[in-house]
Order: C-alpha cells, then structure tokens, then sequence
C-alpha cells in the first residue's frame, strides 16, 4: 500500500534505532505522545525494543473516548431514557461508563441509540424519523471537528427541525499545556499527532517550545514515522533548542487545512471543557455559536455542557493516572484480573485507542 | 476513533469520492479539499477526507531517513 509499506521498512527502523541508541546514551527523554493511533503504532510494531531505556515513552490523554466525562455520559443516557429521542454515537461512547451505566446498556433496556461512522448519517435518520429528536454524541478531538460542522451546516441547509448536537468536543493544544505544567510528568518532548495537526497546523503547538522549553514533533503512525519524530526530539534536546518540527508534512502543513479551520470557526466557539482524569480546562473544549443554537442539544433539553464529576469511583482503578501519564497499565490492580476489552472497568480499556486496551492486546 | 487511512480517489461526484485501500472500499466526503483529482492519495477519518498527501513531501521524507549516519 502506497504511503504505508515504504514506511514500515524493517531496515531503515533499525537504522534509525542505531542512531537513537547512539546518541541517547547520556540523555534521558520522557516523551509523550497524545493520539490513540500513535499509542496503537508504537505497541503494535514493538517500537519500545528500538529505544533505549533511557528514553521512557509515555501515552497521555489521546483517546477522544476516553476523556469523556461521566456526566455527559449521564446526560446522554437520560436523554435516550426518552421514547421520543434517538442517540445516535460513534461506536466506542456505547460502552463509556457514566456514573451508574452506560449507554449500550441503556439501549439493551430499549432506548434508542445507534452507533454512525460519520456524523452525516445523523442527517438521513433524522429525515427518516421527523417525530423523533435525534441528537448526535459530538464528541472528539480537531480531526471530527469540522466532519460535525459540515453536517451542522448541512442541517441547518435543509431547515431540520429535528436534529441536535451535544457537543464536548476536546481540543490539544490546552491540554499539552496542562501536561506541560505538571511537574509530575516532567516531560522532555511531545510527538504530536499527525491528523489533529492535519487539520490545525503546527503553528498552535509554538507556546509549548517558546514558554515551557519542551521540543515537539508532528509524527505520521507509521513506525519509521514514529521513530523518525523521536529522533528529531532526541536531536532537539542534544542542541537544547526545543521548537516544532514537521515530520508528517506529506499530510501536515504549518497552517493545516484552511477550509477545515473556516468551517470550525464559523460554526463553533471555545468552552471550557471537562476531560475525565484530567478535569476541567479552560478553552480546551467547542460549543455551537449561537447562530447554531436551534441545533444544540444543551439549549434544547435544558442541561448543563457537562458536569464537574471526575468519574472514577473505584480508587482502584488508576484510568485518571494513566489519562495523566503518571502511570502504565500494568499498575493498576484491576488491569487484565477484572478489567479487560470485553469487561471494561475503566475508560481506557474500552476504545481500540485506550492506552490499556493497547497495552492488553499488545503488552 | 481517529485512525486515518490513506486512500485513493477513484471516482468523483460532486461533493463525494469512492476511495479505495486495499479491498475496502467506501464513499467519502471531499467538501474539506481543494482540487482533488482521481489517483490522489488523501487521509480519510469519520466519512470524510481531511487531507491529500503530498507524494514529493513524503519522498523527501524518506530521503531523510536514508541519508542518517
């Protein structure tokens, strides 16, 4: 596959390897990475054998699934409680706890909720249930975002009356400035991900190299993407000139997609946003712009965004400190005794990007 | 949720496009770009493409690669 194979070429990995292993000997490197599919990459390739053990490479809050709050959880299945609503969600949210159950619960009960691969779909089951409100899980990092603002203005093309969106979408560049700040973490440098980016560009991570001296690096998936990008970190903290480099550029350039950032901005406005294990980050988060509020689920139904509740009941579980990068899977007492992919306890157990479902599929 | 696959563009219709990867196949939303043309590589998420890849910039990549001593 063009794009794909020429990028997992087992020989140039080792090259790069050699070259990491060369150099790292007298630098230790905490690197993070925040995308679910660089978490996936990274131990699906067994790209951790490449690295020497000085460079310690972490997986932050990645998964759009995971940081979503229990109480817009709640919201959403208190809505689906309603005969005269359809929920309709990317397929991962289903199993999300809230803070009693989940919606794929909810919908064993016999509540309406259905599982899209794109949010345009909610426009034809709207069309196809005009008695019925369908409200669309809008939920994701900048790579959904302007997929959903197309089809908000896609439905307020078509006049649907029908149709609303419950936004708590997440967006990077405050989270990585939560993470810069935490001294706990102490990370060294951030490989960033390469779809969020396709879409926002390089330019937003600036503040991270400029005012916190931490280097960052757009990465691609691929392994020799990966290993690539934390070269170019290595190299940074060698020269202590932490900036932004571009590995991903065949799909990432420095403004990113510009019609992509028009239909953002002319359909949502920053919020503050509540990221389960990390909790509440001011203009982390997208609302509809009041042009759009005869289509926002919150005007519609009368509840707040979301609430403050951080989530996790248990004080086993350790989904808040693996969300942080504080800790790995394997510390958790739960992981792969009681909490696995088909008995998920906690949230990063149960999307295919959750750094502890990575780790039980591929650890 | 945010795997991005690089898919070919097969056919246009107006504001969509059946890309190809391998044996899948899907129709896809291509309102996010400009001057997209048949054979053109573009990263498809959530039913839409987000981006086309660029051939030179990834030769140019991989050229970097080679050249690490």
């Amino acid at each position: 596959m063009k794009y794909v194979d020429e990028f997992r070429n087992k020989n140039l990995a080792n090259k790069i390897s050699q070259k990491i292993h060369s150099l790292a000997h007298s630098e230790s490197l905490r690197i993070m990475e925040v995308c679910g599919s660089h978490t996936q990459s990274f131990h699906r390739f067994g790209l951790g054998k490449l690295l020497p053990p000085s460079i310690k490479f972490i997986s932050g809050p990645g998964c759009p699934v995971c940081v979503s709050s229990p109480g817009y959880i709640d919201a959403a299945i208190a809505l689906a409680q309603d005969k005269n609503n359809i929920i309709l969600s990317f397929g991962d949210m289903l199993r999300v706890p809230g803070s009693k159950s989940t919606l794929e619960m909810a919908r064993v009960a016999g509540a309406q909720v259905g599982v899209v691969y794109s949010a345009l779909e909610a426009i034809s089951v709207a069309f196809q249930n005009p008695k019925k409100k369908v409200i669309f899980l809008a939920v994701g990092f900048e790579t959904t975002v302007p997929t959903v603002g197309l089809t908000v203005l896609d439905a307020k093309r078509k006049g649907l009356r029908n149709i609303f969106f419950y936004c708590a979408f997440k967006l990077i560049p405050p989270a990585l400035e939560y993470l810069a700040k935490d001294c706990d973490l102490n990370i060294s440098g951030f490989l960033l991900p390469g779809h969020v980016s396709a879409i926002i560009g390089t330019k937003p991570y600036a503040f991270i190299a400029k005012r916190y001296k931490i280097g960052c690096c757009v990465a691609g998936f691929e392994p020799l993407d990966m290993l690539e990008g934390i070269y170019f970190l290595l190299q940074q903290r060698i020269k202590k000139r932490p900036k932004v480099e571009n590995q991903y550029n065949r799909a990432v350039r420095s403004l990113g997609n510009l019609k992509a950032k028009k239909i953002i901005s002319s359909v949502f406005e920053p919020t503050v946003a509540n990221w389960r294990g990390l909790g509440s980050i001011a203009q982390s988060g997208l609302r509809l712009r009041k042009e759009f509020s005869r289509l926002d689920a919150v005007r519609e139904f009368g509840f707040k965004a979301e609430n403050k509740s951080s989530g996790i009941k248990d004080t086993r579980c350790r989904c808040r400190e693996v969300i942080r990068g504080i800790e790995e899977p394997r510390d958790c007492l739960l992981f792969k005794k009681i909490c696995s992919p088909e008995h998920p306890y906690g949230p990063c157990m149960i999307s295919s990007e959750g750094t502890c479902n990575v780790y039980y599929r591929y650890c | 949720m945010c795997l991005g696959i690089p898919m070919k563009i097969e056919k246009i219709q107006g504001e969509f496009a059946q890309v190809q990867s391998g044996s899948l196949k899907r129709q896809v939303n291509i309102q996010m770009l400009s001057s997209i043309k048949l054979g053109d590589y573009v990263i498809v998420h959530a039913g839409f493409a987000i981006e086309k890849l660029n051939s030179q910039k990834a030769k140019e990549t991989l050229k970097i690669i080679h050249e690490i001593r």
